[in-house]
C-alpha cells in the first residue's frame, strides 16, 4: 500500500483489497473506499478536467456536493454512466471508471487552450459575438461551442438493468442520520411512533464518522455510534442507507431514491439497481447538517486544494492522508482540527493561515503545542503547480492593507470558509429563510409542511448540540403527532464545535481582474465573472445565476451558491436578503431516469390493453395496431396477403355473407337511477324520453362549444337503466365528462355512472347470414326481423351465457352485437367462429371496419370530425332533439360563427379518374392555380379503396360542402393535382335495404 | 452603449473587462408614460422593443412583480416552430420565425436561433393521419415541413429507436427543418438592453395590483407597488397570471392556468442533434448547448399557481423518453422545475384589442408561447401603437369565443375512435 494510507486508520477494511481501473490503469484500494479515496490513497488526485477552461482539478470534497471529480464509471456492457461523482461511488472489484472533458489524455489536455485566453471567455461572452456572418451560426460557432461543452458522454446503449418503486407511510420520516436524525429518530421511536431513518451515506453515522475522537457518555464516538444503531433496530426503527431524499412535495410526500447495486461487486441476477420510494410522512425531521464553503482566492482551485474537513473525513473515515505537505488556510476553527487530525497520522503542516487576526487561543496553544506555525490575520493570494499545488502565496493584512507576500511550499491546501446549513429540501416547501447577520447564513424562518430542522440546520454546531436538538425536534414530531416522547441527555467530550468570519473574495495585494478565483468550480464561474455580471445590470441573483451559470453545475451551487450571494451583494452594495437566494429545485443529487422511469419501461411502459379476444387474433395471425392504450386487430392476412388485398378480402365476404369483429374496446359506461333519462337527456343531444325499454338510438354528445366530441350506440334496458357505447379512446374522457357535470352542475340528479368497458366482452357480427348463425344460440328471444327489428336491445341467454344483445349495424349489412362477460369472451368469440365455418365466416380487424362504414357514410369522431365539427356540419342535425329544453353544447350552437355560411361541413369525394385514392388529410382548394399560400376550403378525412363502389372513395370536411354537390375541387399533391367531386356521404345501399332482412 | 461584436469583445478582453456597462438601467417609475405593459417576459419587452423601434413610441414601461425574464421566458424548454395546422396560426407562427432568423443582429444580441429541426413523432394511424393533414396543409401555405419514415427518422435523429416492437412504435414523423430552439434568457435580456436603449424604462419587483379605469370606462392607468402610474394605453402580457391582472380591469379571460413542468439532465458531449416532439406520449426533448438535455411535459392534470408541480407527471415524461430513447436510461436528472401557463378553451392565444378602450392583452400562448415571442412581442406593439390589429394577429380576438370562431390547434390533435 501506499504512504498516504494509514494503517489500522478509518472504516475500510485493510485486509479487504480491491481493484479498480481509473484512465486503463490498475489501482487498488479497500473494502469501504470511494473511488476519490482510493485514488487519493495512490497518490492521484487529478481526476478532472472543468468545463470551460478545461483547468487540471482534483476532489473538493468527499462527498456528493463533489463538483471537480466527476467520473465515468462502467460494469460491463450497457452499463456506463457519466459524470458519476468520484466522491460518492463506491469500488468494488472490476469497477472500470474513466476521466472526462479531455483531449488527448487528463494530463494534455489541448481544450485548455482555452485557459490561456480565459480574459475572452468572460462571463456571457457568447451573448455578445458569433453573430457576424449570420449564416456562420449554424454551421461553425454553435457546433464548434457545442463540442467543447458537456462533460462526459452519453451511455450509447440500451440499459439491462430493473429499477423498482415504492410506497411507503410512515409517522416520522428522518433525513439524515448524523447525530441530530439519531438523536430524533431515537426520541420519536419511544413514543412509539413508526420512524424511517435514512441517509445518501453508504452507512449511518454523519459527522461521527469523521470524528471518532468524541466520546459520547464515555463511550468512543464509533462504539457509541454501533449500540446506538442496535438500540434503534431494537426500536424497529427502519434504517435505509445509500438513500437520498430528493425531493419534498405536497402534504409531506418525499420521494427517496436508494442505491441498490452500484457498490456491489455481483450484484444478483436481475436485482434492481435503484428504487424510488414515494413516501408519505405525517412528520419530516430534517437533519442534513451543512456544507462547508470555500474561500475564494486566485489559484484555489489547483489539485490539491481542498475543503478542509473534507480532508478529516478522508482521513478519519477512510484512512488516507491527502498529502505530506499541507497549509490551511481558513476562516473558521473547523480547519485546526483537520489539522491536527493529519499532523497526528503524520503529515507535515507547514502552517495554518487564518485570516482572523485573533483566532481562538486554545487552538493556537494546541497548535504551539505540536510545533505547528500559525499566521493569524493572514490572506492567501495566489497558488503554483500544474497538476498538483506546489505552493501557496500568503500575506499578512494589517489595517485592511495586504502586506508583502510569502510562498510556501506544500502539496495540499486545505481551505475553509465556514459553514452553510442545508436546507435544500427546506426550500422545496416554498418554507422561507432568513439571513443571520451572525452566521452569516441563510436560516429556516416559516415552515410551511408538517416539518422540523434539527441541529446543523438551523445553524446549531457541534455533536452535542446535534444529540440535543434532534431529541428535541423528535419529540417535538411526536407531540405534533399526540405522543410523548422521552429524551436522553448525551454528555459529549472532544467536541469540536467552533466559529469563523465570512468573506467575499479574500483581500489580495495583486490585480484582482487578473485573478481566477473561482466561485463555481465546475462551470469554471470567478468572482471576477460575479462582478462583471453585476456590472452589466444583472442585478437580480436569477439574473446573476443565469448569466454567469454559476450555481447551475451538475452540484447545482452546493458548493457556490453563498459565495456567489455574497460577492453579488457586495458587488450590489445590498444586503444579502436584498439580493435573494436562487430557488433549489428537485433532484437533491442527480438522480437516473431510470429511477424515476420505475417499472414503466419497455411493454410496462404503459401496459398495453387487450380484450379477451385478443389472444385468438394473434394466435390467427392478425396484425395489430395501437389505439389509444389498446391494440386491436388491424387485419387477418391469409397467404401473404399485403394489408390491401386483407382488407378487400375481408370487406368482400362480410357483405356477401358473414364477418364477426372484435369490437369489446367499445366504450361501456351502465347509467343508472330514477333520474337516467333526465340525465341521458341533458347529456345527449338527442330526445330520450320516448325511447321505449328494448330499443336503442344513435347517440352525439357534444361539449359545451356545441362541437361533436363523441358518439355511440345507447341502448334503454329498463326505464332507469341505460348501455351506453362510446368510442374506444372517448371511454375515460366521456366517462370524466358525465361525472364532472353529475357532481358539480346536477348533483339533485338520481344517477350512477359505472365504467363496464372491461365488464362485457363485445362480438359483432355483421352480413346477410348473421341471423341464420346466432339464431341457434338464443334462448328465450325471438330475434325474427318483426319481433327484434333494428335498433334493438334485450337480455338473453346466449350459448349458455348470460348475454345483452344488440341489433345494430355498423357496415349497413344486418348486423349484431352480442355482449356477454368478460371472461367468456373467448369461448363465444370460437364457437361463432366453428358454426361460422358453414357460412364462410370471415374474422376481420379495424381496417375493414372503417371501409365498410365509410362505404356507409357512418362518420368515426376524431377521424372524420376534429373538435371544430357540429352535428349539422357532420350531416347529424338529425340527431338533435328539437323540443329539449337544454343539453349540453345546445347553447353554443346558437353562435353566431356556428350558424354562419360557409363552414366545413362533411360530404363525400368521388375522384373524377376513379382510380386515384385521395389521401387521408389532403387539403382541397377550388383554384388549383392559384399561387402559395393557397386558399384551401376543406380536406379529406377518409378514404378507402371500396369494392363495393367499384371505385376508391373519401369523406371530406369541405367549406359549404353541403350545397356543393356535384361540383369540382381540387386536390393539389406534390407531384400532381386530383379533380374530384363532391357528392352525398353515402355510398352503398342508399335506401338501407340490407338493414330490414 | 457597447455594440457587441468579436471586436469589441476582444478590447474588453484587453482592459479586463472593466468598461462593460449595464445592459439595461434599474428604473424607478415615471408618473406617467403614453404605454404601460405589464409583464416583463420576452413578449412585454419584445413588444416595447418594436414600439420603440417600429412605431417611434418610446415613453414606455415594461412593469414585473419579479425579475425580468423571470416567468415562462426562462422556464420553457426553448422549442421553436411553426408547422401549425390552421392558417392563422401558420401565419403567425411563420412570422415569429422570420422574426427569429434576424433577430440576433436586430438586437445585437445573440439570441442562439438554432435551425437544428424539430421533428414530431407519430406513434399511431391517427397520428400519421393528423400530421399527413398538417403536412399538407403546410406545403399548400408555404410553410417548411415534411414527412419522414421512421428509417429516416432515425437518420436524422440516431439515438431514436424505431423498433416495431417499443410499445408505441414510431410510424414516422413530421420534420420542419426550419425550427429549432433559442436561448431563452438571452431574448429577454436581448430585448431589454435594446428597449431600454431606446427609452423604455424597464420597472423590476413592482408588482401592479390593479388597471385603473376612468369613468368613461377607458383605461387611465396601472395601481402598482410603487404607486399609480397613468398611462392611456396598457397592454397585459402576463402569462399565469394574466387572467388575475384583467380581472381588476373587470375583464373576465376565458383562461385556465396550470402548471407546467420541465427538466434537464447532467451536461455531456452532442448526442442529440434535434428537437423532438411527442404529443402521444407528452414528451419533448432537445440538448441545450451547454450540453443538458432538456426535456419538456405536459401539463399537470389540475389548475394551479404553484411553481412546484407534482412527481407523477414527470415521472411518466421521464419513462417516456426512455421508451423513445432507450440509450438515456442511465442518464440522470439534474434539476427540475414547473412554469404556470395560461391556456384558453382552443388552445390558441388571445391577442388584440378588448371591450376597455386603451386596454390590450396578450395571452393564453398555453405551452407553447416561447416560440412565438418575436411574432407576438411585433403584432402586439402594432396593435397598441395603431389601435387596432395587425393582419396577423387579428384572427386571435377575444370574442372569439363568444362567436364560436375558435382556431382549435388541439382540436386539430383530437384523439377518438
Amino acid at each position: 500500500m501506499t504512504t498516504f494510507r494509514v494503517p489500522g486508520r478509518g472504516r475500510v477494511l485493510h485486509n479487504r483489497p480491491v481493484s479498480f481501473t481509473f484512465d486503463g490503469m490498475t489501482y487498488q484500494g479497500l473494502e469501504g473506499d470511494t473511488v476519490a479515496s482510493a485514488l487519493i490513497a495512490n497518490g492521484v488526485q487529478l481526476m478532472g478536467r472543468s468545463f470551460k477552461y478545461h483547468r487540471p482539478r482534483g476532489p473538493m470534497a468527499a462527498g456528493s456536493e463533489e463538483p471537480n471529480a466527476l467520473i465515468g464509471t462502467r460494469r460491463g456492457k450497457g452499463r456506463f454512466e457519466p459524470n458519476t461523482r468520484a466522491t460518492v461511488q463506491e469500488i468494488w472489484n472490476g469497477l472500470e471508471t474513466n476521466s472526462q472533458n479531455k483531449y488527448p489524455s487528463l494530463k494534455f489536455d489541448v481544450g485548455a487552450i482555452n485557459d490561456r485566453a480565459y480574459m475572452l471567455f468572460s462571463a456571457g461572452f457568447y451573448y455578445k459575438t458569433f453573430m457576424w456572418p449570420r449564416s456562420f451560426w449554424d454551421k461553425y460557432y454553435e457546433p464548434f461551442i457545442r463540442a467543447a461543452a458537456g462533460l462526459g458522454v452519453s451511455p450509447s446503449e440500451p440499459d439491462p438493468d430493473n429499477y423498482a418503486s415504492r410506497y411507503l407511510h410512515t409517522d416520522v420520516l428522518i433525513i439524515g442520520a448524523g447525530p441530530a436524525g439519531l438523536a430524533s429518530a431515537r426520541a420519536a421511536a419511544t413514543a412509539g411512533l413508526r420512524v424511517t431513518l435514512v441517509d445518501e451515506n453508504s452507512e449511518p453515522g454523519g459527522t461521527l464518522l469523521s470524528e471518532p475522537q468524541a466520546s459520547l457518555d464515555g463511550t468512543p464516538a464509533w462504539d457509541w455510534l454501533s449500540a446506538e444503531l442496535d438500540a434503534l433496530t431494537d426500536l424497529d426503527v427502519r434504517i435505509m442507507t445509500r438513500t437520498t431524499a430528493i425531493g419534498y412535495y405536497h402534504q409531506n410526500m418525499i420521494a427517496l431514491c436508494q442505491k441498490l447495486t452500484d457498490h456491489q461487486e455481483k450484484p444478483a441476477e436481475g436485482a434492481p439497481r435503484e428504487r424510488m420510494w414515494r413516501v408519505r410522512a405525517k412528520q419530516v425531521i430534517l437533519a442534513q447538517g451543512a456544507l462547508e464553503k470555500p474561500l475564494v482566492f486566485d489559484g484555489n482551485d489547483r489539485p490539491g486544494v481542498m475543503l478542509a474537513g473534507s480532508a478529516q473525513t478522508y482521513l478519519n473515515r477512510y484512512g488516507v492522508r491527502v498529502g505530506n505537505k499541507a497549509v490551511i488556510v481558513t476562516s473558521h476553527d473547523s480547519a485546526w482540527y483537520a489539522a491536527f487530525d493529519l499532523a497526528s497520522a503524520g503529515t507535515q503542516i507547514e502552517a495554518i493561515v487564518d485570516t482572523r487576526p485573533t483566532p481562538n487561543a486554545d487552538l493556537i496553544k494546541e497548535a504551539a503545542a505540536r510545533g505547528i506555525t500559525v499566521l493569524p490575520g493572514h490572506t492567501a493570494t495566489g497558488t503554483s503547480g500544474r497538476l498538483r499545488i506546489k505552493s501557496v502565496r500568503v500575506n499578512k493584512v494589517e489595517n485592511g492593507k495586504v502586506l508583502n507576500a510569502r510562498n510556501i511550499s506544500c502539496d495540499s491546501l486545505l481551505i475553509c470558509g465556514g459553514w452553510t446549513p442545508t436546507l435544500h429540501l427546506f426550500s422545496h416547501t416554498k418554507g422561507s429563510l432568513k439571513w443571520d447577520d451572525e452566521s452569516q447564513t441563510f436560516l429556516p424562518d416559516r415552515i410551511t409542511e408538517e416539518c422540523q430542522i434539527a441541529g446543523a440546520g438551523r445553524g446549531l454546531w457541534g455533536i452535542a448540540s446535534a444529540l440535543n436538538d434532534g431529541a428535541v425536534m423528535g419529540a417535538a414530531a411526536a407531540k405534533a403527532l399526540g405522543k410523548s416522547a422521552t429524551t436522553q441527555t448525551v454528555t459529549v467530550a472532544n467536541d469540536r464545535p467552533g466559529t469563523g468570519e465570512s468573506h467575499t473574495e479574500l483581500p489580495t495585494d495583486l490585480d484582482p481582474g487578473k485573478a481566477r478565483a473561482f466561485v463555481d468550480y465546475q462551470n469554471d464561474v470567478t468572482a471576477k465573472d460575479l462582478r462583471l455580471a453585476v456590472r452589466e445590470g444583472m442585478r437580480s441573483i436569477e439574473h446573476v445565476k443565469r448569466y454567469t451559470t454559476n450555481g447551475m453545475a451538475t452540484d447545482q451551487g452546493k458548493m457556490s451558491n453563498i459565495n456567489g450571494l455574497n460577492i453579488a451583494a457586495d458587488a450590489l452594495g445590498k444586503k444579502q436578503p436584498e439580493v435573494g437566494l436562487t430557488t433549489f429545485r428537485p433532484p437533491y443529487t442527480p438522480t437516473s431516469f431510470g429511477a424515476f422511469a420505475g417499472y414503466h419501461k419497455g411493454e410496462h411502459f404503459e401496459v398495453t390493453r387487450k380484450t379477451p379476444i385478443d389472444s385468438w387474433a394473434e394466435e390467427n395471425g392478425a396484425v395489430f395496431e395501437p389505439v389509444s392504450l389498446w391494440r386491436r386487430a388491424w387485419y387477418f392476412p391469409k397467404d401473404g396477403e399485403d394489408m390491401d388485398a386483407a382488407v378487400r378480402r375481408e370487406c368482400r365476404e362480410t357483405r356477401k355473407s358473414l364477418g364477426m369483429f372484435d369490437a369489446s374496446t367499445l366504450g361501456k359506461i351502465e347509467v343508472v337511477g330514477p333520474d337516467a333519462v333526465e340525465f341521458m337527456n341533458r347529456m345527449y343531444t338527442n330526445p330520450w324520453t320516448k325511447l321505449a325499454p328494448g330499443r336503442t338510438r344513435y347517440g352525439l354528445l357534444l361539449g359545451d362549444d356545441g362541437f361533436i366530441r363523441d358518439d355511440g350506440v345507447i341502448g334503454r334496458l329498463s326505464d332507469d337503466r341505460f348501455h351506453i357505447t362510446t368510442t374506444t379512446g372517448g371511454a375515460a374522457r366521456v366517462l370524466n365528462m358525465m361525472e364532472d357535470y353529475l357532481q358539480t352542475e346536477w348533483p339533485d340528479l338520481k344517477v350512477w355512472l359505472t365504467s363496464t368497458t372491461e365488464q362485457w366482452s363485445t362480438i359483432a357480427l355483421n352480413g346477410p347470414n348473421a341471423r341464420n348463425l346466432i339464431e341457434p344460440f338464443v334462448e328465450g328471444l325471438d330475434i325474427s326481423d318483426a319481433a327484434f327489428p333494428h335498433m334493438s336491445i334485450a337480455e338473453c341467454t346466449f350459448a349458455g351465457f348470460p348475454a345483452r344483445l344488440f341489433r345494430v349495424s355498423f357496415t349497413g349489412e344486418l348486423g349484431f352485437e352480442i355482449n356477454v362477460p368478460a371472461r367468456h369472451g373467448r369461448a363465444l368469440w370460437e364457437k361463432l367462429f366453428d358454426a361460422g365455418q358453414k357460412y364462410d365466416i370471415c374474422p376481420y380487424g379495424t381496417e375493414t371496419m372503417h371501409v365498410l362504414r365509410a362505404e356507409k357514410g357512418f362518420i368515426i369522431v376524431g377521424q372524420d370530425t376534429d373538435g371544430t365539427v357540429t352535428p349539422y356540419d357532420a350531416g347529424a342535425g338529425w340527431a338533435i332533439g328539437k323540443n329539449k329544453p337544454d343539453f349540453v353544447g345546445m347553447r353554443a350552437l346558437n353562435r353566431p360563427d356556428l350558424t354562419a355560411e360557409g363552414r366545413k361541413q362533411l360530404v363525400g369525394l368521388l375522384t373524377e379518374d376513379g382510380t386515384s385514392k385521395l389521401e387521408e388529410g389532403a387539403q382541397i382548394v377550388l383554384d388549383p392555380n392559384q399561387p402559395i399560400p393557397m386558399k384551401m376550403v376543406g380536406h379529406v378525412t377518409s378514404s378507402y379503396h371500396s369494392d363495393a363502389a367499384g371505385r376508391p372513395i373519401a369523406l371530406a370536411l369541405v367549406e359549404g360542402g353541403h350545397g356543393k354537390t356535384g361540383d369540382t375541387v381540387y386536390i393539389p399533391m406534390p407531384d400532381r393535382t386530383i379533380k374530384a367531386t363532391i357528392t352525398g356521404t353515402t355510398f352503398y345501399d342508399p335506401e338501407g335495404a340490407r338493414l330490414k332482412l | 452603449m457597447t455594440h457587441f461584436s468579436a471586436l469589441s469583445l476582444l478590447k474588453n478582453a484587453l482592459t479586463g473587462q472593466k468598461n462593460w456597462q449595464a445592459q439595461w438601467p434599474d428604473s424607478q417609475p415615471k408618473s406617467e408614460y403614453d404605454v404601460v405593459i405589464v409583464g416583463a417576459g420576452g413578449h412585454g419587452l419584445g413588444a416595447a422593443h418594436y414600439l420603440a423601434k417600429e412605431h417611434g413610441i418610446t415613453n414606455v414601461a415594461v412593469i414585473d412583480k419579479g425579475w425580468l425574464g423571470g416567468g415562462n421566458t426562462g422556464r420553457n424548454t426553448t422549442i421553436i416552430r411553426s408547422n401549425y395546422l390552421y392558417d392563422e396560426s401558420a401565419k403567425l407562427y411563420d412570422h415569429a420565425v422570420d422574426l427569429w432568423e434576424g433577430l440576433s443582429q436586430d438586437l445585437n444580441y445573440n439570441v442562439m436561433f438554432s435551425r437544428r429541426g424539430v421533428l414530431m413523432l407519430a406513434h399511431n394511424v391517427h397520428d400519421v393521419q393528423s400530421f399527413q393533414r398538417h403536412i399538407h396543409s403546410n406545403r399548400l401555405n408555404g410553410v417548411d415541413n415534411r414527412w419522414l419514415t421512421p428509417q429516416e427518422a432515425k437518420e436524422f435523429c440516431p439515438p431514436l429507436n424505431i423498433s416495431p416492437n417499443a410499445r408505441y412504435p414510431v410510424m414516422g414523423g413530421a420534420l420542419q427543418m426550419r425550427a429549432g430552439t433559442a436561448r431563452h434568457d438571452a431574448v429577454a435580456w436581448g430585448y431589454a438592453r435594446s428597449a431600454s436603449q431606446r427609452g423604455v424604462d424597464i420597472i423590476q419587483n413592482c408588482p401592479v395590483t390593479a388597471i385603473r379605469r376612468g369613468p368613461d370606462g377607458s383605461v387611465e392607468g396601472v395601481e402598482t407597488a410603487k404607486g399609480f402610474i397613468r398611462a392611456k394605453k396598457v397592454a397585459v402580457s402576463a402569462a399565469g397570471h394574466t387572467s388575475v391582472v384583467m380581472d381588476s380591469a373587470g375583464v373576465r379571460m376565458p383562461l385556465e392556468s396550470y402548471p407546467l413542468q420541465a427538466l434537464v439532465s447532467e451536461p455531456i458531449k452532442p448526442i442529440f442533434p434535434c428537437v423532438v416532439m411527442s404529443n402521444t406520449v407528452h414528451a419533448y426533448i432537445s440538448q441545450s448547448d451547454k450540453g443538458e438535455l432538456v426535456i419538456g411535459s405536459g401539463t399537470d392534470q389540475y389548475t394551479s399557481y404553484s411553481q412546484r408541480g407534482g412527481l407523477p407527471l414527470i415521472e411518466h415524461t421521464v419513462a417516456a423518453i426512455c421508451e423513445i430513447f432507450p440509450i438515456f436510461n442511465r442518464m440522470r436528472m439534474l434539476r427540475k422545475w414547473g412554469g404556470i401557463v395560461d391556456v384558453t378553451p382552443d388552445r390558441s392565444p388571445i391577442l388584440g384589442t378588448t371591450p376597455v378602450p386603451g386596454l390590450y392583452v396578450n395571452c393564453g400562448w398555453g405551452t407553447g408561447g416561447f416560440k412565438a415571442t418575436p411574432g407576438a412581442a411585433h403584432t402586439l406593439a402594432w396593435t397598441i401603437a395603431k389601435g387596432t390589429p395587425h393582419d396577423i394577429n387579428a384572427p386571435f380576438t377575444l370574442d372569439r369565443f363568444r362567436t364560436g370562431r375558435l382556431i382549435d390547434e388541439a382540436a386539430a390533435a383530437a384523439v377518438a375512435h
